[in-house]
């Protein structure tokens, strides 16, 4: 912008500058017909007001022309500044191929962010300056929403569901994080600072495991292998199909086929559903033996798997591929050696 | 003041024996049938909530003074939010205009002798009596936490509080308000005087047909919704909550299709009180009339259909937001369409700037920013950063508190003659008026700048933010002006009602059949049965400037008596 009022919040997004554009072009026009609408309406009844000697003659009752005009002119502008509007608000839906993932979990009252190399974040979310970033979000328990004002970016965050949000830092600082949906007692509280760093500083903050957390921590991979492995979950899903259960092996990003003759995409939200309600999708060829590992807040110790390690499975099962197998059954717990696909400095996937 | 004088005495001796001297007994009132008195029982209700949803406001307002909040709890804060919006809007902006306006002044505008059920009339009273208990007694009980909207899975699994109570409340409410829609729409088809065709019917009348169109269509949904919270808050059926199996989502779906409705049950009715107010303060007819009377119905049939967008970041599919987005777009049309029409009677009228005119014009300026900062939020693009900011607390505050109180007071100034058979004091109606107005702007204009800095509603505490607290001390300041505003009519009013001037029949000169019966008018409302041969608003700012300039040539002291001073 050409102009930056003294009470804007920071532009530190490159979609907060489109969006100041728009915010404007709306503001102006709001002043236009307001100031329009009070100057005739203070004109005309101070001008007409009894006993000012007028001319009051031949006053109009009706006029189309007049009626159509304040009507689509409006209109125009209105669908105008729609067109603008739903353009910004589809780029918002659209994130690049390319962003770098991190994984939000939002529960009464705090947010956890979660990078892919492991490093774990409470109320706070550091991110590079000039690369986008994609944060899949899901709540433990009620809906909150992941509001960064400086970003003019907020989705809410729902439990039960991934949502996603996207954004391209673009300059450096410290910047209000809110919750900005009413989720009970603390939700003034819910929130803290998100962290644009420069390229350079952000992957030395992340090779260090983030700034107050103990150095090299598992990846998320590494956590949700581990899972597997406590879990045992490769009881039923090996290298192989096999009567108790497919192999997970190679699936994320294939269609699978059900046994009702659908087809669906293995995505994150299907692993997830997988896992916590194995009926939904139920595959071909295989019937609901599996227990659900849904967990409840009141139930938390029963063996049940919280959003954040379903995320990490989720990451683990992502990053299985056909050409290096998982580790075999029982084999001994070096988790490294079950991460073929990921690297612990790797932030994309 | 001699000659006026003599009008009021004539109007005193002359006046019949008025609804207000049939029966003085509480059972008189209790059991009435009486479309006026049950309006006069609506009134004191509709009162009382208001200050009770008010002291909430000031409480809200004190708190948010210092940036750790000044003295409640967590808890309290959330409770008090909730106590304001569930009471403002379930128990004050539904019925205020719709049940004492409406209720007084239909079967009268249209010439009739009553509504057309009397005892269903009263029925709603007691249904909406016995909500507003629940939603007493759930205060009593400890109070509910949930905000107004009762966004699940919070308040189905979450809350800890009395959403039973609160939802009972609000389902009575909702029941209350089925029966005016459903007795306002009979009663317009079916009970016009002679000569009442549908285009000679005040604006003020179709206003309330496409509300009770509205009432009658929308409200069932909410309180199926909010019975579908009980049933999974009780029982833990899954409906809306993921852990049972449910879909939050789905909640917001059904609870906007009759919140978004419900704002204009709260707007129409102010809409068509300040054309009734325009007209006759301008002396001139409604300009459009078919635009504005068509708007109102336009607006109700479009209004249905823009609910989604409450809902552009709650995770719906975008292509469903761009639909609910250039709909919200096309509803607004409606609205502006009013706004110019209005401003088109005012020119070449003979406009007195009256208290209930001051009111109407204060409508305007309010309105037309809380409708055009609408257009914030029906933008997508715009309302990913508004959302659920303070921006929208000060945008629908315009339109409800801006649009809908400023037209019930403009009203109440305007009809009171008619109601009570007396005039209050015009120049502190004047006073009050304007307090309003700028108290208004005060509370409210600082909340737009605040919420777009980011401010989230329903935050009492920003310590870490501590640019946002002179915005909160502005509006705070602000909001004590327009308490000021809101209690002086309280106080001249009731004073009024003993110590104020005995209204004639038509004290503002005013065209429509409810100025043509006594004031207060008779139990039968007219004595002899009306027969409508003129279009509304029937005025002629020329000769009535002409008759003006009359009274003054011959030094006539009516020419200066403004009506009630």
């Amino acid at each position: 912008m050409f102009f930056r009022l003294r009470f804007a919040p920071d532009t530190a997004s490159t979609f907060a500058e489109q969006y100041d554009w728009l915010f404007y072009t709306t503001t102006a026009l709001t002043i236009f017909f307001t100031i329009l609408v009070c100057v005739l309406v203070l004109v005309f009844a101070i001008k007409y007001r009894r006993g000012q000697k007028i001319n009051r003659a031949n006053a109009p009752s009706h006029n189309l022309y007049l009626e159509l005009s304040w009507s689509i002119i409006p209109l125009i502008m209105g669908l105008g500044i729609f067109a603008w509007a739903s353009y910004l608000f589809v780029q918002t839906r659209q994130p690049p191929k390319d962003a770098m993932d991190v994984y939000v979990v939002g529960k009464q009252w705090m947010w956890h962010a979660q990078h892919s190399n492991g490093v774990r974040e409470q109320n706070m979310l550091h991110v590079p300056a000039g690369r986008p970033v994609r944060l899949t979000m899901i709540s433990q328990d009620v809906i909150h929403s992941f509001f960064v004002p400086a970003f003019r970016m907020k989705q809410d965050v729902l439990p039960g569901r991934y949502t996603q949000m996207w954004f391209t830092p673009s300059k450096p600082g410290v910047y209000n994080l809110f919750c900005a949906e009413y989720c009970g007692t603390q939700h003034s509280e819910m929130g803290g600072f998100v962290v644009v760093m420069d390229q350079a500083d952000f992957q030395q903050w992340l090779a260090n495991g983030g700034d107050d957390l103990p150095a090299a921590p598992l990846t998320m991979v590494q956590r949700g292998a581990k899972i597997f492995k406590d879990k045992a979950c490769f009881t039923c899903h090996g290298e192989q199909d096999i009567l108790q259960g497919p192999s997970l092996v190679g699936i994320y990003g294939q269609k699978r086929v059900l046994k009702n003759g659908e087809t669906v995409l293995a995505d994150d939200a299907y692993l997830r559903d997988a896992i916590y309600d194995p009926g939904k999708h139920l595959l071909k060829g295989y019937e609901n033996t599996m227990p659900s590992y849904k967990s409840k807040a009141e139930d938390n110790n029963l063996g049940g798997l919280t959003e954040e390690q379903v995320l990490d499975v989720v990451e683990y099962i992502r990053s299985l591929r056909l050409s290096t197998p998982p580790a075999t059954p029982g084999s001994s717990p070096a988790v490294a050696s079950l991460t073929p696909a990921a690297t612990v400095s790797g932030t994309t996937n | 003041m001699s000659a006026a004088s003599d009008t009021i005495q004539d109007a005193q001796t002359k006046r019949p024996k008025s609804y207000l001297d049939n029966g003085h007994t509480v059972a008189s009132w209790l059991l009435t049938g009486d479309h006026k008195r049950i309006a006069m029982l609506y009134l004191i209700s509709v009162s009382i909530f208001f200050l009770v949803g008010g002291i909430a406001a000031g409480m809200i307002r004190a708190e948010l003074v210092m940036p750790r909040g000044v003295f409640l709890e967590n808890d309290s804060y959330n409770k008090v939010f909730t106590i304001h919006g569930v009471v403002m809007i379930f128990f004050f902006l539904i019925p205020a205009i719709p049940a004492v306006l409406g209720n007084f002044l239909i079967p009268l505008m249209i010439g009739a002798r009553d509504l057309a059920f009397p005892r269903l009339n009263l029925l709603s009273w007691y249904v909406y009596m016995l909500g507003g208990t629940f939603g007493i007694l759930a205060m009593l009980f400890g109070g509910v936490d949930t905000g107004w909207t009762f966004y699940t899975p919070y308040s189905s699994l979450y809350s800890n509080s009395q959403v039973g109570l609160t939802i009972t409340g609000g389902f009575m409410a909702g029941l209350s308000s089925i029966f005016t829609g459903i007795n306002f729409i009979a009663t317009i088809h079916k009970m016009r005087a002679p000569g009442m065709t549908w285009f000679r019917l005040p604006l003020y009348v179709w206003s309330h047909y496409a509300t009770s169109i509205i009432m009658i269509l929308g409200t069932p949904v909410i309180a199926i919704t909010i019975a579908l919270v009980a049933v999974e808050r009780v029982f833990r059926i899954g409906i809306f909550s993921p852990e049972l199996g449910g879909d939050p989502v789905l909640f917001q779906h059904l609870f906007w299709f009759y919140s978004h409705p419900a704002v204009y049950i709260m707007i129409l009715p102010a809409m068509g009180v300040i054309s009734e107010l325009i007209a006759a303060f301008s002396r001139r007819a409604v300009f459009g009339y078919h635009f504005v009377a068509f708007s109102s119905l336009a607006i109700a049939g479009l209004g249905f259909l823009v609910w989604g967008h409450h809902m552009f970041v709650s995770g719906q599919s975008m292509y469903q937001g761009v639909v609910f987005s250039l709909l919200s777009f096309l509803v607004a049309i409606p609205s502006a369409i009013k706004v110019f029409n209005w401003t088109a009677t005012i020119y070449k009228g003979s406009v007195r700037l009256q208290t209930p005119m001051i009111y109407a014009l204060g409508f305007m300026g309010l309105f037309v920013i809380g409708g055009l900062t609408g257009l914030y939020l029906s933008s997508m693009g715009t309302d990913i950063h508004l959302h659920d900011t303070y921006f929208v607390v000060a945008h629908f505050h315009y339109v409800m508190v801006g649009g809908t109180i400023m037209g019930y007071l403009g009203g109440i100034h305007y009809w009171w003659p008619k109601m009570t058979g007396r005039m209050y004091p015009d120049r502190w109606g004047k006073l009050s008026a304007t307090l309003v107005f700028i108290g208004f702007n005060l509370t409210f204009m600082p909340q737009f700048v605040v919420g777009y800095m980011g401010m989230p509603r329903r935050y009492h505490l920003y310590y870490l933010q501590p640019e946002f607290q002179i915005y909160h001390i502005m509006s705070t300041l602000g909001s004590s002006v327009l308490g000021l505003g809101y209690l002086m009519p309280v106080i001249y009013l009731v004073w009024s009602l003993k110590y104020g001037k005995v209204a004639p029949a038509n004290p503002w000169g005013a065209k429509g059949l409810e100025w043509e019966t006594s004031s207060p008018p008779p139990t039968e409302n007219f004595l002899e049965k009306p027969i409508v041969t003129r279009p509304a608003y029937d005025y002629d700012a020329e000769a009535d400037e002409a008759e003006f300039e009359k009274l003054v040539a011959e030094g006539d002291p009516r020419a200066y008596a403004e009506v009630g001073d």
